[in-house]
C-alpha cells in the first residue's frame, strides 16, 4: 500500500479508527549528488596548513549534515574531526559554519542547501581540530565568571518539606529562558565577541535575565550589575541581534538583552 | 609520567556523576570529574519526559506515595530488581525532585481549577486542588498506577542536568573535559584510579584515587539503531570487565523503547502516549487495546514494543522504502497542548522528519533504549568484585530495574543515586587508607600497557577497519540480539561477535597523526564494545526464560524456579573470546514483595517454590502490623537504617497536610 494513496483529512479525536492523514515520512525532494567543502586544521601538525577538502557523496531522503558526515567518515576519511553527541538538536555539541551561518549541523536537512556546502569550525571558540572546537571550556569559564547558579536562600533545603510554591507561569517562564543548550551559535555570530575576548555574548545575558526571573534567587539588580554592568557585560551589546536570528532554540535574546539593558542602566545610575 | 591525584575520580560527567561529585566534595573531599564531552552535552541532558517521584500534588497523583512507587518498580523489573534498593530509592526520590527545585531546576507546576487532558483517547476535565496550586505538577508514564512523573515541560534531563552542572560550577567540581578513561588500575582486589587519554591531545596520563565511580551512562551503540547518544559506548561498563574482577550484571537486560521515529531512532518521549497519543497501524487501527485491554499504550515498555513488533510481524506495518513501521498519533492532543507541552518532540519532527506532528502521524519503531545491566554493586554502589571501585547510574546494576525500568525511573535513579552513593563514597574513604598505600608500580606498569597497546594499533600497517567491525557488531546485536530473541539465533550471535572479536585484535589505522585522532578513538573503543556485546549475547543465551526486556521466544514463560537469578559476567582471560558467566541468587523470603503477575503483559511465568509460604507469611505480617505501618516495614524488609541517617525522615505531601487536625496555638 502507498502512502501517497492515502485519502486526506485528519483523524478524529477519540477514534479508535481513522483515516491516515495525508503527507508520508519522508521528503520528495529530488536527490542530489552532494559537494561538501570542509576547513581541515589540526593544530597539532601545525606544518599540514589549513585547507579545504572536498567530499562527494549521494543525497538521501531526510538526510541531516550529521548523516552526510558520519558517510564522509565511514567511507571517504576516517579522520574527519567533528562532534556529535545526541544528534537530535538537544545537546549543543555540533554547531558550525554551514555556508557562513552558525547552525547545529545535526538538524540541518541538506535538501534545505545548495548542493555545495561549505563547512568550518565556529569561529572565537579554541579550535581542537577541523570541524571540532572547545566550546565547553568556554561556557566553563563563562558559568564562573558570571556566577551563573542559583543563589538560593536555603543551599541544605529541608529536604522533608513540601516543596516551595511557585507560580505555574513563572516556571513556564523560566523554563522558556532555560532552554539554552551553550551551542554557542549566538557567539559565533556575534561581533562583539568576534573583538572583544572577554564579551559574554547572547548565552551569557540570557543566564543572567533566567536568574533574574527565578524568584527563588536572592540577587539584586546590584549584584547583577556587578556582573554585567559593563562592556563585556550588556553595554558591549551593540543591539545588532545576529544572536537572536541565528539561537537554534529560537531563545527570546532580543527582549532579554533589552530588558537587561533597561535594568543595568538603572542599577548603575542609582549606584552613583 | 604524568599522575593526577585527588580523593574521588568520578568518571562521568551526567547526572549521576556529578551528583556523586558534588556530594563527595560537600563532605570535604576532593572530587575530580572525566566526561568525554562537556558535562552538560552528556547524555542525560537528553531525557524529556520527566523523573518519578511519588510527589501525589496533581489530582491523578492523589494517594501516591512511596508504597504505590515501590510495588510499581519491582513489578515492572519483572521481580529482577534488589527490593530493598528499590525502597531506598522511593523513599529519597522525593527528597531528591525536592532538592533539584532549590537547586534551580524550573519543574513545571499545578495549576489550581479545571483542566482539559486526554484519557483513553477521550477529552477529560480533571479538577486541580487549590492545596497544590503551585506545587510541583506530574504526569502519567507507562507502567505507574498514579500520575507519578515530574517534569520540567519535555526537556527535563536538560533542565535537571543544566541545574546539577551549574551547582558543581558553584562548588568547585573539576570537571576534565574531553578525557577518557581507558582502563582502571587495580591490583586485582582494590582499585586505585584509572588510565586516561586525553581527547584533545591524545596524551596519556595516570589519575590515582581512593574511590573511582563509574558513571558512565549506557550502551546502546551496541545496536544499529537507538535512542542513545553518539557516545553512549559502554566504555565505562567495559573498564569494569576488563579487570577481570569486577562482575558486570544481567548485561542481557537490554530496553527497547516503543516510540524511535522511524528510521533515524530519535526518540519521541512517552510523554506523548502519557499525555493521550495513540498507537495505530497501517489502517490507521488503535491496536494496543486488542492486546492489552488494561493498560493499552501504556502498558510497561517492554510489552508495548514487543506488542508493536508483533503487530507488524502479523503484517500491519506501514511499508515504506526505508523498511516497515507503525504510526503514533498525537493530533488529536490538539496544536497548543503539543505546541506548550510537547514542543522538543515537535521540533524533532520538523527537523528531522520534516512534519507537522500537530497534523500529521510520527513514523515510529522500537528502538534500543536503556541498558539495564551493568557493573554489579552492593547497595552502596560499592563493586562487588573490586574494593575502591564505585558505580552510579545507567552503568550501574545497583539492581534497581531489574529486568525493565520505567519510565522516569532512570533520571531518578541518576539523582538519588547520585545522592546514596556519594555519602557511602564518602564513608569509605573516610574508613579506607591513605594515598601511601598507592603502589606507583601498579601505576606505572598500567600506563605502560595502555601506550603500549596504543602503539600497536598505530603501527600495524594492515588489518582491519574499526569502522567497519562496529558496524557488523551493531547488525548483528540488532538482527539477533534485539527484541524477540531465540536459541538459535543468539548462537548464531555469538558466533559472529566471537570472529568480531579475533579480527578485532588486528586492527588498523589509516592515519597516525597526533591529536584527536577519531581512527584511533574507533580503534580501542571498538574493541571493548565488541566484549560487551559477547556479555550480552552469552548472558541471553544462557537465560532460558524470557523476564522483562529479555524475550526468548523457544522460552516465553518467565521461570522463576531455576532463573529468580542475576546474571554476573566477568572477563577473566584477556585472551579468551567469552565472558564467565555466574550467577547471584534473589531471595524470596526476604522479598516484600513476593513474586508473581506483573498486572499486565502474559499471564504466564512458573512459580518459585517458596513464593507461596513468603506470599502468606507477608499477607501474615501485613494483617498483625495494620496499623503501624514503620513496625510493618521492619518485619517484612526492614531497609531505612541502609540510608545516610540526613535521608531517613519521612516524605511530607499536601494531602497528608490536609488531614493534620490543625493545633490551635
Ligand atoms: C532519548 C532519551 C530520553 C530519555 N528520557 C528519559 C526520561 O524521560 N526519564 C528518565 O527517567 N530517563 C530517561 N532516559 C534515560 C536517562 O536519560 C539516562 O539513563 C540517564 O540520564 C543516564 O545518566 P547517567 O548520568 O548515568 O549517564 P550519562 O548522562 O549518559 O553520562 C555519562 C557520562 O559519562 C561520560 N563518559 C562515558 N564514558 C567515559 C569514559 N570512558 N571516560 C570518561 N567519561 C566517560 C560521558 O562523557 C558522560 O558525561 C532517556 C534516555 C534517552 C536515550
Ligand atoms: S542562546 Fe541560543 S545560540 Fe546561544 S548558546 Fe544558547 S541555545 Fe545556543
Ligand atoms: S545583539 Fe549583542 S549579544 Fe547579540 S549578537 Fe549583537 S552584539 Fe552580540
Ligand atoms: S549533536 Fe547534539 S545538538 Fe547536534
Amino acid at each position: 500500500m502507498s502512502l501517497d494513496d492515502q485519502p486526506p483529512g485528519g483523524p478524529s479525536a477519540g477514534a479508535d479508527d481513522a483515516p491516515v492523514p495525508a503527507g508520508a515520512a519522508s521528503s520528495r525532494a529530488p536527490l542530489r549528488r552532494l559537494r561538501l567543502r570542509v576547513l581541515r586544521y589540526n593544530p597539532r601538525e601545525p606544518q599540514v596548513p589549513a585547507r579545504f577538502e572536498t567530499y562527494e557523496l549521494d543525497e538521501a531522503d531526510n538526510m541531516t549534515l550529521f548523516l552526510a558526515l558520519e558517510e564522509v567518515r565511514d567511507r571517504l576519511d576516517a579522520s574527519l574531526a567533528y562532534d556529535f553527541v545526541c544528534r537530535a538538536g538537544i545537546c549543543g555539541s555540533c554547531a558550525m559554519l554551514v555556508n557562513g551561518r552558525p547552525r547545529l549541523a545535526c538538524r540541518t536537512l541538506t535538501g534545505g542547501l545548495p548542493a555545495e556546502i561549505t563547512l568550518a569550525p565556529l569561529p572565537v571558540f579554541e579550535l581542537v581540530q577541523d570541524l571540532s572546537v572547545d566550546t565547553g571550556k568556554w561556557m566553563r569559564a563563562l558559568g564562573e565568571r558570571l556566577h551563573a547558579w542559583l543563589h538560593a536562600q536555603h543551599v541544605e533545603p529541608d529536604l522533608d518539606a513540601i516543596e516551595e510554591r511557585m507560580d505555574p507561569d513563572v516556571a513556564e517562564k523560566l523554563y522558556e529562558l532555560d532552554r539554552c543548550i551553550e551551542c554557542g551559535c549566538c557567539v559565533a555570530a556575534c561581533g562583539t565577541a568576534q573583538m572583544r575576548v572577554d564579551f559574554v555574548g547572547g548565552v551569557g545575558l540570557n543566564k543572567i535575565a533566567r536568574f533574574h526571573l527565578d524568584p527563588r534567587d536572592t540577587r539584586t539588580d546590584a549584584d547583577y550589575y556587578e556582573l554585567i554592568g559593563d562592556d563585556d557585560g550588556v553595554f558591549g551589546c551593540l543591539g545588532l541581534m545576529a544572536c537572536h536570528d541565528l539561537c537554534p532554540k529560537e531563545l527570546p535574546l532580543r527582549t532579554q538583552i533589552a530588558f537587561l539593558r533597561r535594568r543595568m542602566v538603572r542599577a548603575g545610575l542609582s549606584g552613583k | 609520567m604524568k599522575v593526577v591525584h585527588t580523593d574521588v575520580l568520578v568518571i562521568g560527567g551526567g547526572l549521576a556523576g556529578l551528583r556523586v561529585a558534588i556530594g563527595a566534595r560537600r563532605r570535604g573531599l576532593d572530587a575530580t570529574v572525566l566526561s568525554l564531552v562537556p558535562p552538560k552535552r552528556s547524555h542525560s541532558a537528553a531525557a524529556q519526559g520527566g523523573m518519578q517521584a511519588s510527589l501525589g500534588n496533581v489530582f491523578k497523583g492523589r494517594g501516591d506515595d512511596e508504597n504505590a512507587h515501590f510495588e510499581d518498580t519491582v513489578r515492572g523489573s519483572d521481580w529482577g530488581a534488589d527490593q530493598r534498593v528499590v525502597r531506598m530509592f522511593v523513599h529519597t526520590a522525593p527528597k531528591a525532585v525536592r532538592e533539584l527545585a532549590a537547586w534551580g531546576v524550573p519543574w513545571s507546576r499545578v495549576r489550581a481549577g479545571d483542566r482539559q487532558v486526554v484519557i483513553n483517547g477521550q477529552p477529560v476535565t480533571l479538577a486541580e486542588h487549590a492545596a497544590a496550586h503551585g506545587l510541583i505538577s506530574q504526569r502519567d508514564f507507562g507502567g505507574t498506577r498514579h500520575w507519578r512523573t515530574c517534569y520540567v515541560s519535555d526537556g527535563t534531563g536538560h533542565a535537571m542536568l543544566y541545574a546539577v552542572g551549574d551547582q558543581a560550577i558553584a562548588a568547585a567540581v573539576p570537571v576534565h573535559e574531553r578525557k577518557e578513561a581507558l582502563q582502571l588500575i587495580h591490583d586485582g582486589t582494590r582499585c586505585h584510579g584509572a588510565i586516561v587519554r586525553d581527547l584533545k591531545t591524545g596524551e596519556l596520563c595516570a589519575y590515582v584515587a581512593r574511590a573511582t565511580v563509574v558513571a558512565t551512562g549506557g550502551a546502546g551503540r551496541l545496536y544499529q539503531v537507538t535512542t542513545n547518544a553518539m557516545i553512549c559506548e559502554g566504555g565505562g561498563i567495559a573498564l569494569a570487565l576488563d579487570t577481570g574482577v569486577a562482575p558486570v550484571g544481567n548485561m542481557e537486560a537490554v530496553q527497547f523503547h516503543p516510540t524511535g521515529i522511524f528510521p533515524a531512532g530519535i526518540l519521541v518521549t512517552e510523554g506523548c502516549r502519557g499525555d493521550g497519543g495513540l498507537l495505530r497501524d497501517a489502517r490507521g487501527h488503535r491496536f494496543m487495546p486488542d492486546y492489552e485491554p488494561e493498560k493499552k499504550e501504556l502498558a510497561s515498555r517492554d510489552v508495548v514494543s514487543r506488542r508493536m513488533e508483533q503487530h507488524i510481524r502479523a503484517g500491519h506495518g506501514v511499508q515504506s522504502r526505508f523498511g516497515t513501521h507503525l504510526w503514533l498519533d498525537i493530533t488529536l492532543l490538539g496544536r497548543a497542548h503539543i505546541e506548550k507541552n510537547l514542543r522538543e518532540v515537535k521540533e524533532i519532527c520538523e527537523s528531522f522528519l520534516g512534519i507537522d506532528a500537530a497534523q500529521q502521524w510520527i513514523p515510529v519503531r522500537p528502538a534500543q533504549h536503556y541498558t539495564m545491566g551493568g557493573i554489579r554493586t552492593d547497595h552502596t554502589g560499592h563493586s562487588v568484585g573490586l574494593r575502591g571501585l564505585f558505580a552510579a547510574g545507567e552503568a550501574a546494576c545497583w539492581d534497581l530495574h531489574g529486568f525493565n525500568r520505567l519510565g522516569g525511573n532512570s533520571v531518578a535513579e541518576t539523582v538519588v543515586a547520585g545522592m546514596l552513593v556519594g555519602e557511602y563514597v564518602a564513608d569509605w574513604c573516610e574508613r579506607s587508607a591513605a594515598w601511601a598505600d598507592v603502589p606507583m608500580r601498579l601505576v606505572r606498569d598500567a600506563l605502560a600497557a595502555e601506550t603500549a597497546a596504543l602503539a600497536e594499533a598505530c603501527n600495524r600497517g594492515t588489518g582491519e577497519s574499526a569502522r567497519q567491525l562496529r558496524l557488523e557488531l551493531q547488525q548483528t546485536m540488532t538482527a539477533h540480539v534485539g527484541i524477540f530473541r531465540d536459541g538459535t539465533h543468539l548462537e548464531q550471535a555469538v558466533e559472529t561477535l566471537e570472529s568480531l572479536a579475533r579480527r578485532s585484535r588486528t586492527i588498523c589505522l589509516g592515519r597516525t597523526a597526533p591529536g584527536p585522532n577519531p581512527e584511533l578513538v574507533d580503534a580501542y573503543r571498538v574493541p571493548r564494545m565488541i566484549r560487551l556485546a559477547l556479555a550480552v549475547a552469552h548472558g541471553a543465551l544462557a537465560r532460558t526464560e524470557s523476564r522483562g526486556a529479555h524475550f526468548r521466544e523457544d522460552h516465553p514463560q518467565r521461570d522463576d524456579a531455576r532463573w529468580l537469578k542475576r546474571t554476573l559476567a566477568t572477563w577473566p582471560d584477556a585472551w579468551s573470546n567469552r565472558p564467565h558467566l555466574a550467577y547471584e541468587t534473589l531471595d524470596v523470603n526476604a522479598m516484600e514483595l513476593p513474586p508473581g503477575w506483573r498486572g499486565y503483559g502474559a499471564r504466564n511465568h512458573l512459580d518459585h517454590p517458596d513464593a507461596a509460604a513468603r506470599a502468606a507469611e507477608v499477607a501474615r505480617l501485613r494483617e498483625r502490623h495494620a496499623d503501624d505501618p514503620a513496625a510493618r516495614q521492619d518485619a517484612l524488609m526492614p531497609f531505612a537504617d541502609l540510608l545516610p541517617p540526613r535521608l531517613r525522615g519521612p516524605n511530607h505531601r499536601v494531602e497528608a497536610e490536609e488531614e493534620t487536625p490543625v493545633v490551635a496555638r
